[in-house]
């Protein structure tokens, strides 16, 4: 390659606009997810499961069910008396029930059998018999004097209350001219990630050695639970993740079908196949819980904020799972995005006999959002003040360290801000705006990855191998999960970015744990920043090797020695240099196959303080985000139509700008939903819309064209600047949008999703009582 | 319970195919089990997401609601179809170079109610493409990518 075209800015440069590298596969078909794997000689796994939201087990009888031909094994709680959660102070869940059983759709005994008509006609066999129990399907219900404990060991069924109080809170509200109060519910909402939840378990029983393939974004906790239930050392299981359609935090904790998946393989002694329909996957869900929020808020008539107090109340269902973490974030995350002096903070979790909720995009912060930037912009509104006016009074000043010990780095807020006004042209267009639309705002943040991982072992937070052999590849041996959203690609770019190389010269190796280091998995958007500072630490040792091998070539000092990617040569001179296979050549000639490994800790420093809970909201960098939403409310239906979306969202830098657009569109849509459409409501235990029809998510009719700005704010620990891109934004678009509606209507609604009954209710009840604001429906901007 | 199979005879992805099939097959778990064509998807279990389309006499067809035998002397074709001389349709193009796919597990389902779309209308609107592409759900991109996926396919046609 001649100079000239290595001058050449590369096309999957960091900052570029690039494809997936799995992408080809995707678009051709030829992308494996887990039901694609080869299975023609597997057994078909099916789970039974509890028709009774609470009750004790009497007798389960699976005599007959074994009976009949073509069933090959049959598991129940019996099989395993090991508990397992993603929380290793916080594991009560079994893969199958034992004494109890808590939520409708628990799973109660699993069947292996030849066929799918086989495995379906033992189902119908199994005989449960049960001694009903009480059930609570509310928090209010399950808190209760007098309720039964769903555990056993948690009085009042409260998984875990969080009382932090940061700053004078007494005080703050005190100095405030104007305190108010607001109180928010959000149903609880679930991922629907496209791809149904799937297993495939492989056991060998003359080595006593299990092979698993299945869908998760966290194959390393999925490992260490495996062996955990199923008494197994760890080096006799191997975890592979195939290509996954999407998580969403659906699949950020090992879940029961995996482990029953596994069961049920070494009871039959075969491969079983575990392919759960659309309906077990919305049962297995992991979702956003169903929340209440107070918020209280306290500023002076300039509207500084002075004081802010909240209580939060999660249905978190009948397990453990995230639950504390997620209670936790709610708390956490009030700080970080204004500055607020005091912040109190007062959050409840609580056993509820419904389907576990666990983590989702924007994990515990989203509802508290909601109901913080509504009850802001009512504030504003009684101040007089334009909604952007007042979040640019209470914005923060990077760096800081925020009163609960959570470090700012860099803090794109500001320039979100302006971009977003500008952009929407807000005020011409507020001025302008006709009868029964509405224009609202509204500001969100989030983690660049959990500071303290949730297994404590001392070990980095990441570790990434590269690989370069005689082929002149480099190989990246990864244990992060790409779930769709691009994390293979980043690693690739920037592994390139620092040899100077295309793509085409790098592959990456990931998520089998024969292979691959060890990863925490892909949760809390921590791929981008710590695997990647892990990558560009590894391609950094790469080079080292590469110049000074270079540098014996050329007889040059290793410090001497230029990299240009396909050449390398000494700095300054006049020679052409060396090509990148002559330069391989030599460095395999000392050393033979080169590995060399990087990793990333996050420092002490910003592992955030040492009080009960602090483990939780500590990041590297926080990304911001700012959203603007127009919207039209149909006053005779009740339906909101959401017309335009635009968006800023601060990524620190954007390593593939494409893929951060992606990700940016895609958390805004998927608020969109939790706003307008989305949630699951129960009857007795029972949900009420386990499928993609009833369940609504939007379709491409009803979704908006959502207008993107990437700011990049340079974090100074993120790799190459970057932060996290894919969760931020999706909390600001919830209060977005009702603030949008509350500026068409004139009332607010205090309820999500804001539905046309709900909308129409608010309407009838508001003109019913005739306290409406304003005489006619219109804007009140 | 034992299924009667008879003989289903169809040209797919321009090959003719002759299998015996159970009665009660249907077309999804023909293509995938029967002819290891694992690029369509289930996404759902009743027609509800549109993962699993593919087209049938040039017409999106929902395979998971469909019988295998209903299909019978048609033309079925799948993403796996798409590829022509081994390189990518330009639609299949559009959706990796514009990033109408992250995940891609609704990726193929997309692509195929597309080229039904543009196989039907040619130079689709928007709110064409809206339309043609509403039984098809999404769950990373949003849409918008989508949408752009589908134009430039359609640029790259126009002269």
């Amino acid at each position: 390659m001649s100079e000239q075209s290595v001058a050449h800015p590369r096309a999957s440069a960091i900052g570029a606009h690039v494809p997936l590298i799995d992408g080809i596969e995707k678009v051709t078909g030829r992308a494996d997810y887990t039901a694609d794997l080869d299975h023609h000689d597997a057994l078909v796994g099916r789970i039974f499961r509890s028709p009774h939201s609470h009750a004790r087990i009497v007798r389960l009888d699976v005599e007959k069910a074994l009976a009949l031909p073509g069933v090959i094994a049959i598991v129940t709680g019996e099989d395993c008396d090991v508990p397992f959660g993603v929380l290793p102070i916080a594991q009560n869940e079994y893969p199958m029930a034992r004494d109890k059983v808590r939520y409708r759709g628990e799973p109660v005994a699993a069947v292996a059998a030849m066929d799918e008509a086989a495995a379906e006609a033992a189902l119908a066999l199994i005989d449960l018999e049960v001694e009903e129990l009480p059930a609570y399907y509310h928090p209010d219900k399950a808190r209760a004097p007098g309720a039964v404990d769903l555990h056993g060991d948690r009085p009042g069924n409260l998984e875990r209350g969080v009382h932090h109080e940061f700053g004078d809170v007494a005080a703050g509200f005190e100095a405030a001219d104007l305190v108010r109060e607001g109180i928010f519910d959000c149903g609880e909402v679930t991922h629907v990630q496209m791809e149904p939840d799937a297993s495939l378990a492989e056991y060998d029983a003359e080595r006593d050695r299990l092979i698993l393939h299945t869908c998760t974004q966290v194959p390393y906790y999925v490992h260490l639970h495996a062996a955990q239930c199923l008494g197994m050392d760890t080096s006799r299981i191997r975890v592979v993740k195939p290509h996954v359609g999407g998580g969403f935090g659906h699949r950020s904790e090992t879940l029961n079908f995996e482990i029953i998946t596994c069961i049920l393989a070494r009871a039959a002694r075969a491969k079983v196949r575990m392919k759960l329909s659309r309906e077990e996957t919305f049962l297995t869900h992991r979702g956003r819980p169903n929340t209440r929020i107070k918020v209280k808020i306290g500023m002076t008539k300039d509207g500084r904020m002075t004081a802010c107090a909240c209580e939060t109340i999660q249905a978190g269902g009948a397990y453990g799972g995230y639950g504390i973490v997620t209670i936790l974030y709610s708390g956490a995350l009030l700080n970080a995005i204004y500055d607020i002096p005091a912040v109190k903070f007062d959050g409840y979790r609580v056993y509820t006999n419904t389907p576990p909720c666990g983590a989702m995009r924007g994990h515990g912060t989203v509802n508290v959002r909601y109901a913080f930037e509504s009850l802001l912009d009512e504030m504003a509104g009684e101040l007089g003040l334009d909604p952007f006016e007042i979040r640019r009074r209470n914005l923060l000043k990077a760096p800081m360290e925020t009163i609960n010990g959570l470090r700012v780095e860099s803090y794109g807020l500001p320039q979100c801000l302006d971009w977003v006004e500008q952009a929407s042209a807000w005020a011409e267009r507020r001025a302008d705006l006709p009868k029964g639309k509405g224009l609202g705002l509204a500001c969100s943040h989030y983690v660049s990855g959990a500071a303290k991982p949730v297994h404590w072992t001392g070990e980095p937070h990441a570790v990434v191998n590269l690989k370069l052999d005689f082929d002149g590849g480099v190989t990246v041996m990864t244990g992060a999960a790409d779930i769709g959203q691009g994390s293979d690609t980043v690693l690739a770019q920037l592994v390139g970015e620092v040899l100077q190389l295309e793509i085409e010269r790098v592959s990456v190796i990931a998520n089998d744990s024969r292979i691959t280091p060890k990863d925490n998995g892909s949760y809390s958007s921590r791929v981008t920043f710590m695997v990647g500072n892990a990558a560009i630490e590894a391609a950094e040792k790469l080079r080292g090797v590469l110049c000074a091998a270079a540098g014996r070539k050329l007889d040059a000092k290793p410090e001497d020695i230029e990299c240009l990617g396909e050449i390398y040569r000494v700095r300054g001179g006049q020679d052409p240099g060396l090509s990148f296979k002559e330069v391989v050549e030599e460095a395999l000639a000392h050393e033979g196959t080169i590995t060399v490994k990087g990793t990333f800790t996050v420092p002490r420093s910003h592992q955030g303080g040492r009080y009960r809970g602090a483990g939780v909201g500590p990041s590297m960098a926080y990304s911001y985000a700012a959203v603007a939403a127009q919207v039209d409310v149909d006053s005779d239906t009740g339906l909101v139509t959401v017309e335009k979306i635009w968006v800023a969202h601060d990524c620190g830098f954007a390593l593939n700008r494409l893929a951060c657009e992606g990700q940016v569109q895609g958390a805004v849509w998927m608020g969109l939903g939790q706003a307008l459409s989305e949630e699951i409501r129960y009857f007795k235990g029972l949900p009420l819309a386990p499928n993609m029809l009833d369940y609504r998510v939007p379709t491409i009719v009803e979704s908006p064209h959502i207008e993107v700005e990437l700011i990049e704010s340079i974090d100074p620990n993120g790799p190459f600047g970057a932060k996290e891109a894919s969760e931020g934004a999706l909390a600001a678009v919830i209060p977005a949008v009702a603030n949008a509606v509350t500026d068409a209507i004139g009332l607010r609604l205090h309820e999500t999703p804001i539905t046309p009954d709900r909308v129409i209710t608010a309407l009838v009840r508001s003109a019913r009582d005739g306290r409406r604001d304003k005489p006619e429906l219109g804007n009140t901007g | 319970m034992i299924m009667a199979k008879s003989i289903l005879s169809l040209v797919l992805n321009n090959r003719r195919r002759d299998h015996a099939v159970a009665d009660n097959m249907l077309l999804i778990d023909y293509l995938r089990e029967v002819c290891g064509l694992t690029g369509t998807k289930m996404g759902c279990d009743g027609g509800e997401c549109g993962a699993c389309t593919v087209l049938v006499d040039d017409r999106p067809r929902l395979s998971c609601i469909s019988l295998a035998h209903s299909v019978a002397g048609r033309r079925v074709e799948t993403i796996e179809g798409a590829l022509s001389d081994g390189r990518m349709s330009r639609l299949q193009r559009g959706f990796h170079e514009k990033l109408g796919s992250q995940c891609g597990y609704c990726t193929p389902g997309q692509i195929m109610a597309a080229e039904g779309l543009l196989r039907r209308n040619p130079n689709p609107d928007d709110d064409e493409i809206r339309q043609g592409l509403s039984g098809n759900i999404c769950r990373c991109t949003g849409y918008v990518k989508i949408i752009e996926s589908v134009r430039s396919a359609i640029e790259e046609a126009a002269p």
